[in-house]
């Protein structure tokens, strides 16, 4: 070493700062997924932001890294699902991952064997990440309880209870519309969304609720009563806040974000709505109705699509702001983070 | 981002302290300086080079490093950043950056492909780096350009353009900024 030697101690964070591993990520290994309040603001930003790198993965000739090599990821679907699962598995597969995948029509639960009995089972194959899907809230937060210690599990819906994900990819992709990615700090600052449909009976709706308000959005919930929570309390968590409200054609002017549900047509027999024609008519997005979202409005939908009943056939064909094929590309990014952090990365040790 | 940051920031959480300063931001320059004109004596000329800077050290290196280019030769070097962590061999042992994202222009096949980075250590890095350049083609050839090897090599990795060989031991840190190079070790 030819240099001078001067010795100095460098110090440039605040006196306030936390120092070791009180400032490590919200995501360690060997955790879980389950709902976006448990992952809190911090790690839902934390996860939109490694989102960033998995985008531009997917956008290569050849879309395919080995971060997950000899790792296994199971999708556990007790109920039906296109986009999740085929999402996950894409996921799993581009980070080189071997995936397993299960469906009740075709597994031994036909034959009585029960949830327990088959996580068991499929864990003694060795499976470093369970997916869940299940018609009952809080089925994977119990499969957890039945999994090795270093397994994870993912919710890829449970019930009317949280699809964490879906909310995680309906924030990316509101951000990336708005600012062409997430960055180091996903923000909705005072951005007004507003969730339309059948937000009671909708994880869907919990999930994007929980993330928008974690990134400072103002959520206002429309929807006839009957298909509104009885109560909003603890919706929200982070700076955003949540309403409701009910006249569609005063508020559509105002929205930044039209964010659709789908009306789930089991409802439609439970006499929560008059008929499909009449929640058509009265939230259901029309020609006319189309004149009234601005144009630099963002729309979105989750995925199946009922057209003619919360959309009329054509209308989403002709808006600049529609970001529902979007929300699918970035599903697979946003499920590879997920992945990634927490069965790849994330040991929070130096 | 400079190791002094890195190692602020989380996931790390540490703090830097520097013991000594190897180079000044002139003696800096002066390296880049030297390291591009041996970049264009070894190409004979910039034909089909490629500047690839490794996430996050490298970055500034290689932009300084096309901007001395462009004032001695006139000539546009294309500029890549290149993030490995999804390539590396400690994956789960090592906590990840978020915010490191790829951009590669365009097709490498075929063209010259010179890494940048600032410190090269165990070598681990570059071999996660030669790993992921395989997805956006084959160049004809792949260099390297490091500010500081430090030694401590565990894999037979070697680099073409050094600015500085400083001997260290395993438990310091180097910080590589254009503003200078410090040796120092991180409390925690």
């Amino acid at each position: 070493m030819s240099s001078t030697v001067e010795l100095r101690a460098v110090d440039d964070r605040p006196a306030d700062a936390p120092i070791g591993h009180a400032a490590a990520p919200a995501l360690v290994s060997g955790q879980h997924l389950l709902g976006l309040d448990e992952l809190g603001p911090a790690g839902i930003q934390q996860l939109l932001s490694h989102t960033d790198r998995f985008v531009e993965v997917n956008q290569r000739a050849i879309p395919k890294v080995p971060a997950l090599r000899g790792k296994t990821v199971c999708t556990l679907f007790f109920e039906d699902s296109t986009r999740t699962k085929l999402s996950f598995e894409t996921a799993a597969k581009r980070l080189s991952a071997d995936t397993m995948s299960f469906s009740v029509s075709s597994s031994s639960v036909n034959k009585g064997e029960s949830v327990r009995d088959t996580v068991e089972t499929i864990q003694a194959m060795g499976v470093d990440a369970f997916v869940v899907r299940h018609s009952s809230s809080g089925v994977p937060w119990q499969i957890t309880k039945w999994v090795n210690a270093e397994t994870s599990v993912i919710n890829g819906g449970d019930g009317w209870h949280s699809h964490p994900t879906q909310g995680l990819l309906d924030a990316y992709t509101i951000c990336q519309a708005r600012n062409g990615s997430a960055g180091d700090a996903a923000s909705l600052a005072g951005v007004r969304i507003g969730l339309i449909g059948d937000v009671k009976h909708s994880r869907v709706a919990r999930s994007d609720v929980q993330a928008f308000t974690a990134l400072g959005a103002e959520v206002i919930l429309i929807g006839p009563e009957t298909l509104l929570p009885p109560s909003i309390v603890g919706w929200g968590i982070g700076n955003g806040t949540v309403e409701i409200g009910h006249d569609l054609d005063s508020l559509l002017p105002t929205l930044d974000v039209v964010a659709l549900l789908r009306i789930q047509t089991e409802r439609l027999g439970e006499s929560l709505v008059p008929s499909a024609r009449e929640y058509t008519s009265c939230y259901g997005i029309t020609t006319k109705r189309l004149g009234l979202i601005r144009s630099d409005a963002i729309i979105t939908h989750p995925g199946p699509m009922n057209r003619g009943v919360e959309v009329s056939v054509d209308v989403l064909d002709t808006h600049p702001g529609v970001v529902i094929t979007k929300q699918v590309a970035n599903g697979v990014a946003v499920r590879m983070a997920a992945l990634f952090l927490l069965i790849g990365s994330g040991v929070d040790v130096l | 981002m400079a190791e002094r940051e890195r190692r602020g920031a989380p996931p790390f959480g540490g703090v830097f302290v520097a013991r000594a300063q190897v180079l000044d931001a002139e003696q800096v320059h002066r390296a880049l300086v030297r390291i591009s004109h041996e970049i264009v004596e070894r190409n004979r000329g910039l034909d089909d080079v490629v500047l690839v800077g490794l996430q996050t050290g490298g970055t500034p290196l290689a932009d300084s490093i096309a901007g001395i280019l462009h004032s001695m030769e006139d000539t546009e070097v294309p500029v890549g950043v290149l993030d490995v962590a999804l390539y590396r061999d400690d994956i789960g042992i090592r906590p990840v950056l978020p915010q490191a994202v790829t951009d590669i222009p365009g097709d490498l096949t075929g063209r010259t492909v010179i890494l940048v980075d600032d410190v090269l250590y165990t070598g681990r890095t570059i071999r996660a780096a030669l790993d992921a350049l395989n997805a956006f083609g084959r160049p004809r050839s792949v260099q390297l350009a490091v500010m500081i090897d430090r030694g401590h090599r565990e894999l037979p990795i070697r680099p073409d353009f050094v600015g500085k060989n400083l001997p260290t031991r395993r438990d310091e840190v180097v910080d590589v900024t254009l503003d200078g190079v410090e040796l120092g070790e991180v409390l925690k």
